[in-house]
């Protein structure tokens, strides 16, 4: 079983430097985990500040600190490969090349939402990007990735399905229930549990006596891992490990993202369960985006010039989809009566 | 005394049968255990065992034998001493098969004696209408003292009271401690009662419900909180084949004194899977009794008695109403009984029924109308297990016009209950039809203007009410 050395995020790690392992990464690669990175945090910032004016209403979870996860792993993925996760999804829909616009229309409510304004900011879906959700419950999507990941074993194709949870979902029992089942299928499911150290205020310590959550898997036989989540390059590293496993028919794969969030764990958040300095430590010391921004200046892979520019075009999609999400319409009152039942039984599959 | 070996039942379901074959004789000892016949239904052959000793007296079946009833006897089995001719005697007196030893309950029902009397009460234990005359005395006594308080803090502080009265009474759930509450209600209460009694859980409801049902059985008093009810339904397995059902199955030897809280319901802007209303799925189960309170005295009242009842007690609460401020009186042990309704507004016109937010859609809905010169008379049903029938005979006799308001779906909701209810019970008082207004038939919208119509509103209070009294 594959097992590579703890390393939490929270432990006290130097400040990245561009000694970091970069043999392996093209400039290109490089300046796109950037990109991606950054459209997460500047279009989450964006959505805190519209919530706060009272344009995103309800709950909404902010992904900001986690960028590293959803960047490295879907830099690992191909086309056909599935993803779903819980209601701090905004991070993976931008991420797998879902468009901004929709994406903040739905956190508005409006009819150029995702959803056409009828999920929200927890329940939103992409088809045409393999995005299932979105999904309040916790733990829920679990078994629901497994599923994904059935499916395509049914087919006979060689996609795996990348499901994600927290740390606190993994206390729920189906997590389990899935883990037996996905190891006793051999379903092409990557398991991504983005350890964030918190459950709402619940922290890992006053929720569970695992010392590690890949661990558990074991018991089901399941091989996994835990990988720094704040170095794309560990989580890509990673990524291409448990694709690699799960594509040869091995069977589901486990990896535990030791991650942070910075923000609240949604915008209502007493923030008393931990201190200011254990997040200012984080966001000094680890912060993804800012290690991947050392790695290609100290590499001379890009100018501080360039990185503004990148900067300036971020901004420009944020701001555009803010707008659109501010003068798209609220969606037409008969939207309420559509979508409870589809139409018509498609045509059967021929065997 | 001799002993008939009766034709044996393979299955549940099979009424007769063959005797294939006798593998003993007449005058055989046979001893608990030995084989006595080889019988056979279409389905299955089983053999057939002695479970008494003694020497065969007579084989009154001959094998082969087709189409053998159940229950017939097919031998007679001697103790020591007795001849065959004890056998004839005792196969004449037991001709009659023993008469049932069903208690009370159960027998009546079957013989439909209380049919006549409350047909749709009888159906239910906790429902059964006890007294035509509604209880109608006032929750406190006149000139008692009041404070202003917050729905948060009327529960808050019958937790509190209810801890401090009863040291088996624990909380336990998600952020119930350390955290304060998701929604505050248990401000303080880990600083108060310590880690001991006031349980923080990790995100595990299918398991925590579970330990406190388990613990209910154990002799203590859980409150189990739910973070809200849409979480609940990963518990939904405990709370009704382990809490609701383990007193009846135990014959009433053990069940689950214990309560189930949280906020249900929509809040604001939660989307579909946070937004439900659970009132009637809750109110549909024997062995739960089921609380929805409006006001801060009757969530203070209520939960109290919620904690104190010996049976697992679902407590349905409102995100929305939380922060709303009520009277509730300043009494050292203030508690309000199941299953008595309070009448809101006493009004001659139409009879508004509704229970927990609803109440304040009716509530709104009974000003309006009174500018339109319709004087409508409100309650509050309070408990939806028990339900307070004779408050709801005595205005419907008064008014004999009945519109329903709750947030909950349109099919099989609370509404469809009461409705069906009146027109067994109340019919001839009736001038209209009863309507129930209800969510819409769709799970819960995000935008804002479609969350809006999703939710039941009192201009469609006012509407229906326009129907039942034909203006
Ligand atoms: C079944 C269920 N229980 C409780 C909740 C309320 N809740 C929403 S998020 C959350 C914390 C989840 O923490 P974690 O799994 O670590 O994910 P994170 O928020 O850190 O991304 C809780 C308790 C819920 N949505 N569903
Ligand atoms: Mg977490």
């Amino acid at each position: 079983m594959a097992r590579s050395p703890a390393r939490p995020a929270q432990a006290a790690a130097p400040a990245p430097t561009a000694s970091a392992n970069t043999a392996n990464v093209s400039r290109d690669d490089l300046l796109k985990y950037y990109r991606d990175m950054l459209l997460i945090r500047r279009f989450e910032e964006k959505a805190g500040q519209l919530y706060g004016m009272g344009l995103i209403g309800g709950f909404c979870h902010l992904y900001i600190g986690q960028e590293a996860v959803v960047v490295g792993l879907e830099a690992a993925a191909k086309e056909g490969d599935k993803r779903i996760t819980s209601y701090r999804d905004h991070g993976h829909m931008l991420a797998c090349g879902m468009e901004a616009r929709g994406v903040m229309a739905e956190l508005t409510g409006r009819e150029g939402g995702y959803s056409r304004g009828k999920g929200g900011s927890m329940h939103m879906f992409s088809k045409e990007k393999h995005f299932y959700g979105g999904h309040g419950i916790v733990g829920a999507q679990v078994p629901l990735g497994a599923g994904l990941a059935f499916s395509d074993k049914y087919k006979g194709n060689d996609n795996v399905t990348f499901t994600y949870f927290g740390d606190g979902a993994s206390n729920q029992g189906q997590v389990y229930e899935t883990y037996n089942m996905a190891e006793l299928w051999d379903l092409p499911v990557i398991f991504v549990i983005e350890n964030n150290q918190y459950a709402m205020g619940t922290s890992m310590k006053r929720s569970t006596k695992s010392t590690t959550l890949y661990g558990r898997g074991e018991a089901f036989g399941i091989p996994g891992e835990q990988v720094d989540g704040m170095d794309v390059l560990a989580v890509k590293a990673a990524g291409d490990k448990a694709v690699a496993h799960c594509r040869a028919g091995k069977g589901p794969y486990i990896l535990e993202m030791m991650t942070y969030r910075y923000r609240g764990h949604s915008m209502s958040d007493p923030a008393k369960y931990r201190t200011r300095e254990e997040v200012q430590k984080m966001r000094d010391e680890r912060d993804a985006i800012e290690h991947v921004r050392q790695l290609l200046l100290q590499g001379k892979h890009a100018t501080e010039d360039d990185l503004k520019a990148i900067d300036k075009e971020i901004k420009d999609i944020v701001n555009d989809s803010a707008d659109f999400a501010r003068e798209s319409p609220e969606p037409a009152e008969s939207e309420l009566w559509t979508d409870i039942y589809a139409d018509a039984d498609p045509a059967p599959q021929t065997a | 005394m001799a002993t008939e070996i009766l034709m044996p039942a393979l299955s549940p379901t099979m009424e007769e049968g063959t005797l294939a074959k006798w593998l003993v004789k007449e005058g055989d000892t046979v001893k608990s255990g030995d084989i006595l016949a080889e019988i056979e239904t279409d389905k299955a052959t089983m053999e057939f065992e002695a479970v008494d000793e003694g020497t065969v007296g007579k084989l009154l079946v001959a094998e082969g034998t087709q189409g053998v009833k159940v229950n017939t006897p097919i031998a007679m089995l001697l103790a020591e001493g007795e001849d065959a001719s004890a056998a004839s005697a005792a196969s004449s007196a037991s001709a009659e098969p023993p008469a049932r030893t069903g208690t009370g309950e159960n027998s009546k029902d079957e013989k439909g004696e209380d049919a006549g009397a409350a047909p749709a009460a009888a159906r239910s234990a906790v429902e059964a209408v006890s007294t035509p005359e509604p209880d109608e005395s006032p929750d406190w006594p006149r000139g008692t003292a009041v404070k202003q308080m917050t729905v948060r803090e009327a529960l808050r502080e019958a937790i509190a009271e209810e801890m401090e009265r009863d040291e088996t009474v624990f909380l336990m759930g998600e952020e119930v401690g350390e955290y304060q509450g998701a929604y505050k209600i248990s401000q303080g209460l880990l600083e108060r009662f310590g880690p001991r009694r006031i349980v923080d859980t990790p995100i595990s409801e299918m398991g925590f419900a579970g330990i406190g049902v388990g613990a209910a059985f154990g002799g203590l008093r859980p409150i189990v909180e739910f973070m809200t009810f849409n979480f609940a339904m990963q518990a939904i397995d405990h709370i009704i084949n382990s809490a609701a059902k383990t007193l009846y199955m135990s014959g009433g030897q053990m069940g689950a004194p214990m309560v189930f809280r949280g906020p249900n319901g929509a809040a604001a802007r939660v989307g579909a899977q946070h937004s439900q209303d659970y009132a009637a799925w809750y109110a549909a189960i024997p062995g739960l009794k089921v609380v929805q309170p409006y006001t801060a005295a009757d969530a203070k009242g209520l939960l109290k008695t919620a904690i104190r009842d010996p049976n697992p007690v679902i407590f349905l609460e409102n995100e929305i109403l939380y922060g709303r401020t009520f009277d509730v009186p300043d009494l050292p042990d203030f508690t309000i009984p199941f299953g008595k309704a309070r009448v809101a507004r006493k009004g001659r016109d139409v009879t508004l029924i509704s229970f927990g937010i609803g109440m304040a859609h009716a509530l709104e809905a009974a000003e309006k109308l009174a500018g339109d010169g319709i004087d409508a008379e409100v309650i509050d049903l309070r408990t939806l297990r028990p339900i307070d029938y004779p408050a709801i005979l005595r205005s419907v006799q008064k008014t004999n016009r009945v519109v329903t308001v709750e947030e909950g779906f349109p099919v099989a909701s609370i509404g469809n209950h009461l409705s069906a209810w009146i027109m067994e019970n109340a019919f001839d008082y009736l001038d209209a039809p009863v309507i129930n207004c209800t969510g819409k038939d769709v799970p819960m919208p995000y935008a804002a203007n479609l969350e809006r119509l999703a939710l039941v509103t009192a201009d469609e209070v006012v509407e229906a009410v326009r129907k039942v009294t034909y203006r």
